[in-house]
């Protein structure tokens, strides 16, 4: 019973938040509210649970990590920006977290992105197994395999290129820039093919969903219609009108 | 007066170009839910990069640890939910013993991650929680977490999903950092998650890693699939589909495909009737402007 209940509540909100591609309407804000309430308390509750009572309280409470008072200090501090006399304390639990993600932020970038990213791009500029590829297999394929590491090598000079600021981009810079352009024009159009991959996928599971549990997608969807038209009827909506 | 009236009338080609987006909605709908009712059956081709998760882990011996990080929430259930689905399909099918311990970065990610396990793991291949796989669940502290479980699991994570203390679960027995891990594989929407994952600890603690992402994250991992960091790569629901014809379970990415493809295309067709309608327009003013003066 209380999975065919869940399953109606789905649909609704599934539908209601769809109905926003209609308008702006009373559905929508009423899915759009109960998703933030909900996702807020739920937040909150997994912080304790999951965060706070393990790693915190519970080996306080059994004297398991007196260190542990530090972390507790510094959160609690946090807290004095709600008073005007003592808000200089929250800067020391703001400063500590600052450090630490600004610590390990960079360690990352530095370990994982330039270094390796750098000896990454360093590569020969003819491939000789790529070569070797085509001769033993011509074909389209290992052909482009040959040009894969000259476009590689030549995009990534040209690129770093256009964002060269300290001289005017004229003459054989302008050239070089302007193909550094083009081909960050190319990712990002690839950028966006991807996000409209993802954004279909998304529908495709909501349509999915509305597949398999067609009764209450219809029948919810048929009120909601009837809902829309009596609201344009009474005049409350006008259904020329767009978000 | 009526000549006025003609030229600040909107022409035919003019009211195609600002038709009411609510129709482009309408055609794309129409487009994805038909061939989810009455599929093509599309061929999938399966891409190097996923051929090189597959193998991943197919390289690990039997009996490995898999650490198996969910970092993502219901947003991106669409893409990942069937892609988390494929791998744990891979994990238990061969019967190699494999040990996963799954996690989330994400506040919504690890009840995502039960029903899997619950779904695949236990309900298709009879796994037993706390023996073939655990779910420690979610920690907030995001790089903090990820470089805290290099010194010490156990101390990270202490109790598990379901609040279980996690030293009395015997799959984690012997388990207390990266060295006892024998590939990470995440799912991952955006931060923290492959990323984060890979500047913190393939770079330090040099742990053989694949990963799944969202289509929209993909680009921005490629140069760690292109440099190695990366063992291999899953993108978005095509990969999650690619996944699955590799594996031979086709699942709800398959099922997908064939809307997806079409999606596209309509898409395409609409990008392209509206750069022509812009340019037919466009000369079509820039006559009449000639005209008039």
């Amino acid at each position: 019973m209380w999975e065919t209940l869940g399953i109606w509540i789905q649909v609704f909100l599934t539908l209601a938040i769809f109905s926003f591609l209609y308008r702006d309407n009373p559905f929508y804000k009423f899915a759009e509210h109960l998703f933030v309430g909900v996702a807020t308390g739920y937040w909150v509750v997994l912080q304790v649970r999951n965060v706070l009572l393990p790693n915190l309280f519970e080996p306080l409470l059994r004297f398991s990590d007196p260190w542990l008072l530090l972390p507790l200090f510094l959160g609690l501090v946090l807290f004095m920006r709600l008073s005007d006399r003592y808000s200089y304390l929250s800067r020391w639990g703001m400063a500590a977290v600052v450090g630490i993600f600004a610590g390990l932020a960079i360690f990352g970038f530095g370990g994982g992105d330039l270094i390796i990213q750098i000896r990454s791009n360093i590569l020969p500029f003819i491939d000789r197994e790529a070569i070797a590829a085509f001769t033993e297999n011509a074909g389209l394929i290992t052909f482009l395999e040959i040009l894969s590491n000259p476009i590689f090598i030549l995009g990534v000079i040209c690129v770093l290129f256009y964002f060269f600021f300290s001289k005017e981009h004229t003459g054989a810079l302008g050239i070089v820039s302007k193909i550094g352009i083009y081909l960050l024009m190319i990712s990002f159009g690839a950028s966006y093919g991807n996000t409209v991959m993802a954004r279909i996928s998304l529908f495709i599971d909501r349509a999915q969903f509305g597949i398999v549990n067609w009764i209450p997608t219809v029948i919810i969807g048929v009120l909601m219609i009837i809902a829309f038209i009596v609201l344009a009827i009474t005049g409350k909506v006008d259904p020329k009108e767009q978000f | 007066m009526a000549n006025r009236n003609r030229n600040t009338e909107p022409t035919m080609l003019e009211k195609i170009e600002r038709m009411d987006r609510r129709i482009v909605f309408l055609a794309i709908a129409i487009t994805i839910i038909l061939p989810l009712i009455w599929p093509l059956g599309l061929p999938i081709q399966v891409s190097p990069q996923v051929e090189d998760f597959h193998d991943a882990i197919e390289s690990i011996p039997d009996s490995s640890v898999v650490l198996f990080p969910n970092d993502y929430d219901p947003a991106s259930k669409a893409e990942l939910y069937p892609m988390t689905e494929a791998i744990l399909h891979h994990f238990f099918s061969e019967d190699r013993g494999l040990k996963i311990i799954g996690l989330g970065l994400f506040p919504a990610g690890p009840p995502l991650l039960q029903r899997a396990f619950e779904e695949v793991a236990e309900e298709q291949y009879g796994a037993e929680y706390g023996v073939d796989y655990v779910n420690l669940g979610y920690k907030e502290g995001r790089e903090i977490v990820m470089a805290s479980m290099g010194e010490s699991i156990p101390k990270t994570f202490p109790t598990d999903f379901f609040g279980t203390p996690i030293d009395s679960l015997p799959i984690m027995e012997g388990i207390k950092n990266y060295r006892d891990i024998a590939i990470l594989v995440n799912v991952s929407a955006g931060y923290p998650g492959t990323k984060e994952w890979v500047q913190q600890v393939v770079s330090v603690f040099d742990v053989l890693m694949v990963s799944g992402t969202t289509g929209v994250s993909a680009p921005e991992y490629y140069p760690y699939y292109n440099s190695g960091q990366l063992a291999g790569m899953l993108e978005g629901l095509k990969g999650a589909a690619e996944y699955e014809e590799l594996i031979g379970k086709q699942g709800i990415a398959t099922s997908g495909m064939d809307a997806q493809s079409l999606g596209h295309l309509v898409i395409i067709l609409f990008i392209l009737l509206g750069n022509i309608l812009y340019i037919l327009n466009r000369r079509n003013k820039n006559r009449n402007r000639g005209g008039r003066f």
